[in-house]
């Protein structure tokens, strides 16, 4: 029992970090319709600018959330506008390729910059364990729980109670007609871009003090965020949440019991039935999958 | 009010528009008739900027909007409802209201124009907290009417609004667009239900392959042998 308790606890730990850093990337997909393949670089250009903030300023990491989130929103506001838009008439194919290309230009530009060597964002206290029961979890992991509930519930807010949140919705669900309603659309992708990348900056300033920063530390954390996004319904933002947490307990009962070989064996065997049965995701509609345009 | 001034368009390198030339004044029912694929849907376009003229220009209240954004263009007073109605389907039918007035000038009338919807359409009103897309297509035309409205738009722009509704939804669609010109609206209204269309406006253009091959008053229209061979099957 104690054991099973104790794999709930790094179940949800690590579906918290799952689910931060995947909030963005569906959400700029269930807008934009642009999977970002530079969103885990996003992570880690925001990673490095908190452990710059954090050493050159000796403040606690958190403190560089005012510098990493403008930060961060505005490079998101810059690769719309510069690099998506102009390609927004062109195959998906394209654009696809463009954020990869991003993605490989933004590794070797940090690799250019810091070297491969890895950095460490001072810890300050939040590596300090905490005990419940049989369990075991950082304070840093537990902020970053907090946090991933606090990001998708107030997205949700936002998109559903604020004009600017409805006009969002409305321009994901069909461009043209938001057009015709005096919406500025091309504004619209921009600010969306800018919330996606906004939300990995949040991400960045929670996971710097707990892991190392590195130039591929994105790659590491985007992959599972892919998926998660996928199974949750792409687009979905409280799909992305559940399926993060489903992710992360699997992960973490499957890596326990049948060893960390084997565990993303039990993960993408998972996934792969999920895109078998329900290929929309969990909570996608089908509409999700339709691009209108 | 509006006036086009040989506007050629087209998708690509498709040129649909060959050249036209229209004049829409204030407090009229205008309607562009014609067949499928004569360009009725791209001279809307193209006056909302949703696709840009290759040349010629557009003008609204003295102005010339030729390759204005599109959103600017209905900051100027123009609003088009669609073809297929196009609302957002995942959102309530009261959204969608709210979607339409969007602009800074719609928003400051806000309760004003609703309380004006609500008048005109008490079905639409039933169904506020409903997902647009769960309504029945001719309960979905009059959220998209009731949509552009909300805008408090000078000149309204309709795409076959008529299109796959049953008659008796016709009928209520015709009335309604009738009642939104007598409240001081102007109307340019595109249609393949042709004789309907003539009944209710005041001037007409036969639009013929991205041409306008005629034009005048509509009951002289309905009575033209050409319409009513073409159109009418008379």
């Amino acid at each position: 029992m104690d054991l099973v308790f104790t794999n709930i606890v790094n179940g949800l730990m690590l579906g918290a970090l799952y689910a931060i850093v995947s909030v963005g990337l569906t959400l700029v997909f269930g807008i934009v319709k642009v999977i970002n393949f530079a969103h885990g670089e996003f992570l880690m250009v925001s990673m490095f600018l908190v452990y710059l903030v954090t050493t050159f300023f000796g403040v606690h990491p958190y403190f560089s959330l005012i510098l990493v989130l403008p930060a961060a929103f505005v490079m998101g506001m810059l690769v719309q506008r510069l690099l998506i838009e102009p390609l927004q008439n062109s195959d998906e194919h394209i654009m696809i390729f463009a954020t990869v290309g991003l993605s490989i230009a933004l590794i070797n530009l940090m690799l250019l910059i810091f070297g491969p060597d890895i950095l460490n964002t001072p810890s300050s206290g939040l590596r300090q364990p905490v005990n419940i029961g049989s369990g075991m979890f950082l304070t840093g992991q537990l902020n970053i729980l907090i946090c991933a509930i606090a990001v998708v519930g107030g997205i949700h807010l936002f998109l559903t109670r604020t004009q600017l949140g409805r006009s969002i919705r409305a321009t994901g669900q069909n461009r043209s007609a938001a057009q015709l309603m005096g919406i500025n659309v091309s504004w619209i992708y921009m600010v969306t871009f800018g919330i996606g990348a906004a939300c990995v900056g949040l991400a960045a300033v929670l996971i710097a003090p707990l892991y190392p920063t590195s130039p591929e530390v994105g790659q590491y954390f985007v992959l599972l965020s892919f998926v998660v996004v996928v199974m949750g319904g792409l687009g979905s933002i409280t799909g992305a949440l559940v399926a993060s947490m489903i992710i992360g307990l699997v992960d973490a009962f499957a890596g326990f019991y049948l060893g960390a070989n084997v565990k993303d064996l039990v993960v993408f065997g998972i996934f792969l039935l999920v895109l078998i049965f329900r290929p929309q995701g969990l909570f996608g509609g089908a509409r999700n999958l339709s691009h209108v345009s | 009010m509006l006036k086009l001034n040989d506007v050629m368009a087209g998708y690509g390198s498709t040129t649909i528009l060959h050249g036209v030339s229209l004049e829409v004044n204030a407090g009229e029912i205008v309607t562009i008739v014609g067949g499928n694929g004569a360009g009725k849907t791209t001279t809307l376009r193209v006056i909302s900027s949703l696709i840009r003229a290759r040349s010629g220009q557009v003008q609204f209240e003295g102005r010339d909007i030729t390759g204005m954004k599109a959103h600017k263009v209905v900051e100027a007073g123009i609003t088009m409802v669609p073809e297929a109605r196009q609302l957002f389907p995942e959102m309530t039918v009261l959204e969608n209201l709210q979607m339409g007035s969007f602009t800074r000038h719609a928003r400051a009338h806000y309760k004003e124009k609703l309380d004006e919807v609500v008048g005109l359409f008490p079905r639409v009103a039933e169904r506020f907290s409903q997902q647009a897309q769960s309504l029945s297509g001719g309960e979905q035309q009059m959220v998209a009417i009731a949509r552009g409205m909300m805008a408090c738009p000078r000149l309204m722009l309709f795409d076959e609004p008529s299109l796959g509704l049953a008659p008796i939804v016709v009928k209520q669609v015709f009335d309604v667009v009738r009642a939104i010109a007598a409240g001081g609206t102007t109307v340019l209204i595109v249609e393949q239900n042709v004789y309907q269309t003539l009944k209710i406006a005041d001037r007409g253009y036969v639009i013929e392959n991205g041409e306008i091959v005629m034009g005048g008053e509509a009951e002289q229209l309905i009575g033209d042998d050409h319409v009513r061979k073409a159109y009418l099957g008379i």
